[in-house]
């Protein structure tokens, strides 16, 4: 149930021309590049921003690093394996238990997302080296959590300028523990976002886990899939995986949310990936592609209209039973879903959201918000390629404001022009604009609420939308006496 | 199905529901290749013995659940408390989106902090065309009276100059010659979070006072230090400040920073010390540090000054409070008002009200050194027992200073101090020898699940309960918020571990 509407570019174009008149001459130059407008032409959509460039310096971009790309998102969550923060004590600090990446297991026993192993770097290791703490760190791992089953070695700033050899030590433990060690070369000065982490996460299980030898005896059905790209931010990936087992589908690996070692292995031994955040791991599916023969579909389980599009699409590449089950399972949840929109539509028709995260969730829950009748005004990226800008253009209406690497001064100043109904973003961005009186969602750990996906995600969606816009607290932040002096 | 429209289940009831655990039950038999039940329950319990408790104190390199943040985030702490300041980052954007992050996740507040973003060339030639740059855009873009830098420990590995780079970028006309620049290397292999905040204070009074002549005046400065609290702090400080009459200069005044009203208006600077008050400073008689941790080397440039300087560690509860107090007196010859004295008398009142239900109860404490310092002796006060002491980023002062607190007192006598050691030390240390309750902050909550020890949170960083840092736990009204926070646990716990004892009256 796509909504039609357009937004009004006009106004979009001021607010960017108002966010560039603030900054000096140089910088406005390069930051025009990645402000524009959605444009619908009879040729096609455009958006025409730049992306995946380096930040502006002193502009106060939002975006992180890649050690925030791999330990953060991509290898953090496996659940199995302990994952050391190589290098001072701070990333792993302030990075701990922030992703909300649920799992199953006894932490500290045979689970360890939950925890901020380092090596907490001290003057001297950065004048001698860290390998041989690393050696060592992995012997005591090894000892104090027997039931770990690989460590993964996450490397921050220092290493890759100390010229410490990961690698070898890696190489050396993993015949000492008997067990893989992965060493990730994802430096925060790498690269000019999170993203280049995603990649070197996503590189690393090429290089460390496919290439190790597996001699897991297992049998193969025609209906096996990988869930790729899910983290379970408050249980994601299991509102997802319940809805793909219920068409009949097997999935025999789930990354890398609430995932184990043994998962990732097993992988190439599937029929298809189904990759849901594409930015994060689009790069490991395009080498099962080649490497296994797999081939891969994104997917999108944000709201009705998506996850019924989505079904079917997977469906699609399966045998007219689950084409069927597919169908039934639609039929089974289209109630509920319709119950949901007919509870929260009304208290959220013609809402104005404007969303900025990450690589992918402004397109992919842009329909969710429509399914409730609410209207996407502007949207943005901290860390997107231009492909993502190229999928965002089938999302997003004409007229809608597009900001990629958005600094702090260009968000406040659109949330001041275009005055959305919602802003959904990150913990950094969260109070200022609430500040303004603007009602506001975390869009990264869904503010500690979720699961978003599936259809029973999709109704803490719609019930959160709800309370973030329609709390009465939104109605008291002027004080009367002042409001009726100003009227 | 578990979900419907009239009943909306989150991820709290909805994973609970047959259909979620029977899934569950799927996929860690077939797909997780996960240790058998049992052999996860001997390892559990194994994790919980003495045999595990000495293989884990005798770890030398891994680090598991330290209890320390890095320099920049204290830095950064220390110069949002001046007015109108923004803190900048120089090295990679990754740092600066953690610490605000981080501030905000406990503050629930915006931190506004740029960072110049270093990236792979920056790594080979130096970072020196990001501060020229970055200074130009935070300058115009966001209006700032003061920039204070400091760094990430890639600008400290490869050896970028601070002084040298924030000169060439002023000479560049990023900002005006005039305009403060004061930074502080902060490297994140290098002490903690208390250590950044000791380095930025001494760069920005530095700033403030490079070049001027001291005229000595009868005034007072006080440097609230690192605290999680300082919102509630510093607003009961400059109450206890004012009943003394006195007029004191608070350097590093986060209380309105962090602490701004929701009006329709997002102040991205609020409150502060001023221009003004920064440098009249300079002619104080003397400086308090109520967080003597998190300024050893701001006092020393201070007393070079020729000022006098007292150290507190963190003055919570009676005797900390009656120390503070009657060192301003003599300082500035003013008496201790009566409503001080009556403050104190109802503290003592409260404590005599429920001293009964703390008396001999032991206490397992970690954080900071003068939190922890400052809890034990409070702790003692109230008839309790701290039965351990943590502390990751300690120092030789830590040790011998509690080690001499601890013996002061017959309720220190049980005591065992853990220096250097991490909350997976704890856990084990707990196991073992378990306390009847855990203070500390958020990250205490492992401990608690595992081991059952309820956690009361009083010290940064508080992420899972909202607004403490509102209410102060400094002097005797901070003190009597203690003491009801800690006894709201000790009875809750009571009432939810109790049968026939299930008393209306306690």
């Amino acid at each position: 149930m796509s909504l039609d509407y357009k937004n009004d570019s006009d106004l979009a174009k001021e607010a960017i021309a108002e966010a560039l008149d603030a900054y000096p001459e140089k910088a406005a130059k390069k930051r025009k590049k990645h402000l524009g407008t959605i444009d619908v032409t009879e040729e096609g959509t455009s958006c025409g921003v730049k992306s995946n460039v380096k930040s502006v310096p002193g502009v106060m971009t939002i975006r992180g690093c890649a050690y925030a790309g791999s330990k953060g998102v991509c290898w953090g969550p496996i659940k199995d394996m302990v994952h050391i923060s190589h290098g001072p004590v701070g990333c792993g600090q302030y990075s701990w238990s922030q992703r909300r990446n649920y799992y199953n297991g006894t932490t500290g026993v045979d689970s360890f997302v939950t925890m901020q192993i380092t090596s907490d770097f001290q003057e001297k290791d950065i004048v001698f080296g860290g390998d041989k703490i690393l050696e060592k760190m992995i012997d005591e791992a090894k000892e104090l959590f027997p039931l770990a089953r690989g460590f993964s070695v996450q490397s921050e700033c220092p290493i890759g300028l100390i010229g410490d050899d990961i690698e070898a030590v890696a190489r050396k433990k993993a015949k000492d523990v008997g067990l893989p060690v992965i060493p990730v070369r994802c430096e925060g000065f790498r690269g000019v976002s999170q993203s280049l982490g995603h990649h070197i996460a996503n590189d690393t299980v090429r290089d460390w886990v496919f290439t190790r030898e597996n001699t897991e005896v297992f049998e193969s059905t025609p209906y096996d899939v990988n869930i790729i790209g899910d983290y379970n931010i408050g249980g994601d990936a299991w509102s997802s995986r319940i809805l793909l087992e219920e068409i009949g589908l097997r999935v025999i690996a789930q990354w890398t949310g609430d995932s184990t070692l043994a998962e990732m292995e097993r992988a190439p031994k599937a029929k298809i990936n189904l990759i849901h955040c594409y930015r994060s791991m689009n790069y490991i599916c395009r080498h099962m592609e080649e490497k296994y023969n797999i081939p891969w579909m994104e997917y999108n389980f944000f709201g009705p209209s998506q996850i019924e599009k989505s079904l079917r699409k997977i469906a699609a590449h399966f045998d007219e039973t689950i084409q069927a089950n597919a169908e039934r399972v639609i039929a089974k949840y289209r109630p509920m879903a319709d119950a949901i929109i007919a509870k929260f539509r009304p208290r959220l028709e013609g809402k104005k959201v404007l969303l900025y995260v990450g690589g992918l969730r402004p397109r992919h829950t842009a329909t969710a918000y429509e399914d409730l009748g609410m209207q996407i005004v502007g949207a943005g990226y901290e860390f997107a390629h231009n492909d993502d800008y190229q999928r965002t253009t089938e999302y997003m209406k004409d007229g809608t404001l597009i900001f990629d690497d958005v600094t702090g001064a260009e968000l406040e100043t659109f949330i001041e022009k275009l005055r959305p109904d919602l802003v959904g973003s990150g913990i950094k961005e969260k109070y200022s604009v609430q500040k303004m009186g603007v009602p506001f969602r975390q869009m990264h750990s869904w503010d500690y609420s979720g699961p978003y996906h599936g259809y029973d995600g999709f109704a803490v969606f719609a019930r959160d939308m709800d309370m973030a816009i329609n709390n009465p607290v939104w109605s008291m932040h002027k004080a009367p006496w002042l409001q009726a002096a100003a009227e | 199905m578990p979900q419907s429209a009239d009943q909306i289940k989150d991820h709290i009831p909805l994973f609970k529901e047959p259909e979620y655990q029977e899934m569950f039950a799927r996929k860690k038999a077939a797909f997780e290749n996960c240790h058998a039940d049992a052999r996860v329950a001997e390892i559990a319990d194994w994790t919980k013995s003495w045999d595990y408790r000495e293989k884990n104190l005798a770890r030398e390199a891994l680090v598991v659940n330290p209890q320390k943040a890095c320099q920049p985030l204290g830095a950064l702490f220390a110069a949002a408390g001046f007015d109108g300041t923004l803190g900048y980052v120089h090295g990679s954007q990754g740092c600066a989106a953690y610490f605000r992050s981080h501030l905000s996740r406990h503050f629930k507040e915006a931190s506004s902090v740029v960072s110049d973003s270093m990236t792979e060339d920056a790594a080979v030639f130096g970072g020196l065309n990001n501060m020229v740059e970055g200074l130009a855009n935070a300058y115009t873009l966001y209006k700032p009276k003061m920039i204070a830098v400091c760094t990430t420990c890639m600008a400290e590995v490869i050896g970028d100059d601070l002084q040298a780079f924030i000169a060439t970028a002023k000479q560049k006309g990023s900002v005006p010659e005039g305009f403060r620049v004061p930074y502080a290397h902060t490297p994140s292999f290098v002490g903690s979070h208390t250590t950044g905040y000791d380095n930025m204070m001494k760069g920005i009074l530095s700033a403030f006072w490079e070049g001027k002549t001291r005229t000595p005046n009868e005034s007072i400065n006080i440097i609230p230090g690192f605290d999680g609290y300082s919102v509630g702090n510093v607003r009961e400080l400059k109450r206890v400040l004012k009943l003394m009459d006195v007029d004191a200069t608070i350097l590093s005044d986060t209380s309105d920073v962090y602490d701004t009203p929701t009006d329709g208006e997002f102040r991205m600077y609020a409150g502060g010390t001023t221009e003004e008050e920064a440098i009249g400073a300079l002619n104080a008689k003397a400086t308090l540090s109520l967080s003597g941790g998190c300024t050893p080397q701001t006092l020393k440039y201070i007393e070079e000054q020729g000022q006098e300087t007292v150290a507190f560690t963190y003055p919570m509860g009676l005797g900390a409070t009656d120390d503070f107090l009657m060192t301003l007196s003599r300082l500035t010859g003013k008496p201790i008002p009566k409503d001080l004295a009556m403050e104190r008398g109802r503290l003592v009142d409260a404590i005599a009200d429920s001293m009964s239900w703390l008396h001999g109860k032991k206490f397992a404490v970690y954080g900071d050194p003068d939190f922890t310092y400052a809890m034990v002796r409070f702790l003692m006060e109230m008839g309790a027992e701290p039965t351990h002491v943590l502390c990751t980023n300690t120092t030789k002062k830590w040790e011998a200073d509690i080690a001499e607190l601890l013996a002061s007192s017959p309720f220190g006598a049980s005591a065992q101090v853990w220096p250097g050691r991490d909350l997976w030390h704890l856990r084990s240390i707990l196991a073992t020898e378990p306390a009847d309750f855990l203070i500390g902050n958020s990250y205490g909550k492992y401990i608690e699940k595992d081991l059952g020890i309820p956690l009361i949170r009083l010290t940064f960083p508080i992420f899972d309960r909202h607004h403490h840092h509102r209410f102060p736990t400094m002097f005797y009204q901070g003190g009597l918020r203690v003491l009801v926070t800690i006894l709201d646990k000790v009875f809750d716990h009571l009432d939810a571990s109790s049968d026939i004892s299930f008393d209306l009256t306690r």
